[in-house]
């Protein structure tokens, strides 16, 4: 017997690993010093152990740990780095760039700056949800300060080109900021390689716990920022606020099980994700959103023409999975990422994003097949616009009458 | 340690001996004003959090509802604790977020005018005011007396000499745990059409803190001074308040602070508050009895008592051994087996005298040699009257060493 609902969330938040729970239960209880504490065993304790998570954190990232800044999340990392950095080089210029396709963390800060009297350019992707490289160099202007693209989408899945936006950056003497909450544990990162200044990430999108995330600030050549939280000095006075060292720990364990076991890991998802598409395949005009090739291998996001989008979800209520983003899905709107990979209200709103993780079976996918297939096709059997569509009409020079 | 262990535990007389040594070596832990060690009882309730109802809250699935009532259910905990509406409690990742979204958020939206807070604060309220500057406000420090007291008509002053939009003074200070009438610095705000916001966060759970009774626009708390988890905390808020949210990127918290909710932290920080109410009344009192031996014990050594003859939390002793360095006093304690601070544990590295013990007037020599001793509900009177011991016989050691330096 499966375990309902089925959990194909995974982009909206994962479960903590046991290990990462186990490693962090000792720093709630016994070991629960302030890692700012400097005069005993309790704080020094802690202290450590932020410092060893710190060390793996980078480790996945293939930084140096002082490179390292802890946050509350990737929502606050994505606030700070753009923020801090529009902030601190303002003399610098006033104009950044960034995709329509971005998280909100990114797109609202954004238009927060702008309020402030800076400039923003929103870069519309391609269909497939890929920036174009030529657009992007048109973009960028002498007075550009930074350009903000993130690793892999929380919608589609697909995979940004960061390499070769960051030589373009940094020929261009462009800072480069890069949203990674989705990326950890799915894709290598290197940062020694990667011409990218600042980069978020969070845990909980990768079997850590929720509330902790780091800023990745690069040393060599140093990146200023401004703080954006004032007080005691924490984090090298980028951001000030006693450390929460059991979501550090978890979020340390969290990155060293990603960078161990995420080859054979990704292997067995892509493998599962493979069997979900083709099995969602066999229905009818079923159109999946996002480049299939650059893409993460947990990710499927489908929309199925001629259904409801609402009483799809209701339908499938024996599966989570999210229609648009997590964090709007509160809303009836359409998904903006999906608009602007140009598809239409209809098809946006009949979104179904699949994503797949680390607990997630073969059986459990066979049954979100067979589910999806069956209700998709009853809930066609009532729809008379599938019944025209089937008759051959042509939809779209169907006049509608008003009544 | 874990199998060496198991293999004692077969040997009940050995058993015995191991534990009084495991007993032994644990230091107490005297630092309660820096943190605070988890609740056993909230931790089990965060547990599930973590691994089965590990939703997003802002999920529209099952998991997601689960996650969603939870951070509900929370929030009407806290509420209750700090006699405020559900509705005016706002998730944030502790006090010192809650104090800066206030500062900026408030003076966001409204014209630079002057901003007045005690000479007392935390870091996190006094350098967020900093920051204002730079937008064309003010910056009035609130003078306190020698006991770090407010001085009511210095902040009758403030507020007469300019124009005032914020008024931010703590309801309990950290190092000294003195207490403030706030209740009466928000009359005088509100009757200057000035915002009060009161940093609670050392306040809670040490004494009975009400956001209607204070009657402030605006309240700091945080989760883990009260037995709960670090990386939560909460701004209280009258909504009637416009302030900007400072983190950006969705609607969470009514679009006041973006950022998926630490739904396990939060469900802590509900059964925290809980708990701590429910322990109210008794808590304070056993405080008291301990810190008032505590008290007595220093001053028979011959310490000087900082805050004394003011209001203070009932677990906080903050004192000075004339010509004794703090920080040489705390580490020669610390290997004695007690864990205290010499000033506050948030303002990292620095061997600057307490800013506090300066606004009181104390002579930077005597600030140097501060020490703080804050209690909490595991501590027992056996430990202090053992600290006291190994006090004044760490001070005749180090007495010797300057008169052999000498």
């Amino acid at each position: 017997m499966i375990k309902q609902p089925i959990y194909l969330d995974y982009s909206a938040t994962t479960p903590v690993d046991p290990r990462v729970a186990e490693k962090m239960i000792p720093y709630l209880t016994e070991k629960f010093g302030n890692p700012a504490s400097r005069s005993h065993e309790f704080g020094w304790d802690a202290e450590r152990a932020v410092e060893e998570a710190r060390e793996q954190v980078a480790a996945l990232v293939n930084a140096d740990s002082k490179e390292i800044i802890w946050t509350s999340g990737a929502t606050e990392s994505n606030n700070l780095a753009i923020k801090g950095a529009a902030h601190f080089y303002k003399g610098k210029g006033k104009h950044l760039v960034t995709v329509m396709t971005e998280h909100k963390a990114v797109i609202d800060t954004m238009r927060h700056l702008e309020s402030e009297g800076y400039e923003v350019t929103y870069l519309m992707p391609e269909t497939n949800g890929l920036v174009d490289m030529e657009k992007f160099k048109a973009a960028l202007r002498p007075d550009t300060l930074l350009a903000s693209v993130m690793l892999v989408n929380n919608e589609i899945g697909v995979i940004q080109d960061i390499a070769a936006l960051g030589e373009v950056c940094r020929a261009k003497g462009v800072l480069f900021h890069v949203d990674a909450a989705q990326a950890t544990g799915k894709v290598t990162i290197d940062l020694a390689k990667l011409k990218v200044d600042l980069m978020s990430f969070s845990a909980h999108k990768t079997y850590g716990p929720k509330g902790i995330g780091a800023l990745y600030v690069q040393r060599k050549p140093r990146v200023r920022l401004e703080a954006q939280m004032h007080g005691g000095g924490h984090e090298r006075g980028l951001r000030s606020g006693t450390l929460a060292t059991h979501q550090i720990v978890g979020m340390g364990e969290a990155f060293r099980i990603a960078r161990e076991e995420m080859a054979t890991e990704n292997e067995r998802i892509r493998y599962l994700r493979d069997r979900l598409y083709k099995g969602m395949s066999q229905i009818e005009e079923a159109h999946v959103n996002g480049d299939m090739e650059q893409r993460v291998p947990h990710n499927l996001n489908i929309s199925f023409n001629f259904v409801e989008g609402e009483s799809l979800i209701m339908a499938i209520r024996e599966l989570a999975v999210s229609s648009g983003s997590a964090c709007t899905s509160a809303s009836l709107e359409p998904s903006y990422v999906l608009r602007a990979l140009g598809r239409s209200d209809e098809l946006a709103h009949s979104s179904i994003r699949f994503t797949i993780g680390r607990f997630t079976t073969e059986e459990e996918i066979d049954f979100a097949i067979d589910l999806v297939k069956a209700k998709i096709g009853r809930l066609r059997e009532m729809s008379p616009l599938w019944d025209m569509f089937k008759e051959g009409v042509d939809l779209s020079t169907v006049q509608w009458a008003a009544h | 340690m874990g199998s060496a262990w198991q293999r004692y535990k077969t040997i009940p007389s050995l058993c015995r001996n191991v534990e009084l040594e495991l007993k032994r070596m644990l230091p107490t832990y005297f630092d309660h004003n820096a943190t605070t060690p988890l609740d056993e009882r909230v931790l089990q309730v965060m547990l599930p959090f973590f691994r089965e109802r590990y939703g997003n809250a802002s999920s529209r699935h099952e998991y997601g509802r689960a996650a969603r009532k939870a951070v509900d259910d929370a929030r009407e905990q806290v509420a209750d604790m700090v006699g405020a509406h559900p509705s005016q409690v706002v998730f944030v990742s502790g006090g010192t977020e809650a104090n800066n979204l206030l500062i900026k958020g408030a003076a966001a939206r409204c014209q630079p005018s002057q901003v007045a807070v005690s000479a007392v604060e935390h870091s996190s309220v006094t350098r967020p005011a900093q920051e204002l500057r730079e937008q064309g406000w003010k910056v009035r420090k609130l003078a306190v007396d020698s006991a770090g007291r407010l001085e009511m008509d210095d902040v009758k002053i403030a507020l007469r000499e300019s124009a005032t939009g914020l008024v931010s003074v703590m309801l309990a200070n950290n190092e000294t745990g003195v207490v403030q009438d706030v209740a009466t610095v928000a009359e005088l705000a509100r009757s200057v059409g000035a915002m009060a916001h009161t940093d609670a966060v050392q306040a809670l759970g040490k004494m009975p803190v009400s956001f209607a009774a204070l009657n402030v626009h605006a309240m700091t708390i945080s989760a883990h001074k009260v037995y709960g988890p670090k990386g939560i905390g909460a701004l209280v808020l009258d909504k009637r308040l416009d302030i900007k949210p400072q983190i950006t990127g969705g609607e969470h918290e009514k679009g006041l602070r973006a950022g998926t909710e630490n739904v396990p932290a939060i469900v802590g920080f509900g059964a925290a508050c809980a708990l701590a109410t429910s322990r109210l009344t008794e808590l304070p009192l056993k405080l008291q009895q301990m810190r008032e031996r505590m008290d007595q014990g220093l001053r028979t050594i011959g310490a000087v008592l900082f805050g004394d003859g003011a209001e203070r939390l009932a677990n906080t002793s903050y004192f000075a051994i004339p010509g004794i360095d703090g920080e040489t006093l705390v580490m020669v304690l610390d290997r004695a087996g007690f864990a205290v601070a010499s000033g506050s544990a948030c303002s990292s590295g620095g061997t600057d005298p307490s800013p506090v013990l300066l606004a009181m007037g104390v002579e930077r020599e005597l600030a140097r040699c501060a020490v703080r001793v804050s209690l909490g509900r595991d501590n027992e009177m056996s430990q202090v009257e053992r600290f006291l011991q190994a006090l004044q016989g760490e001070i005749l050691g180090l007495k010797r060493l300057v008169a052999v330096a000498i």
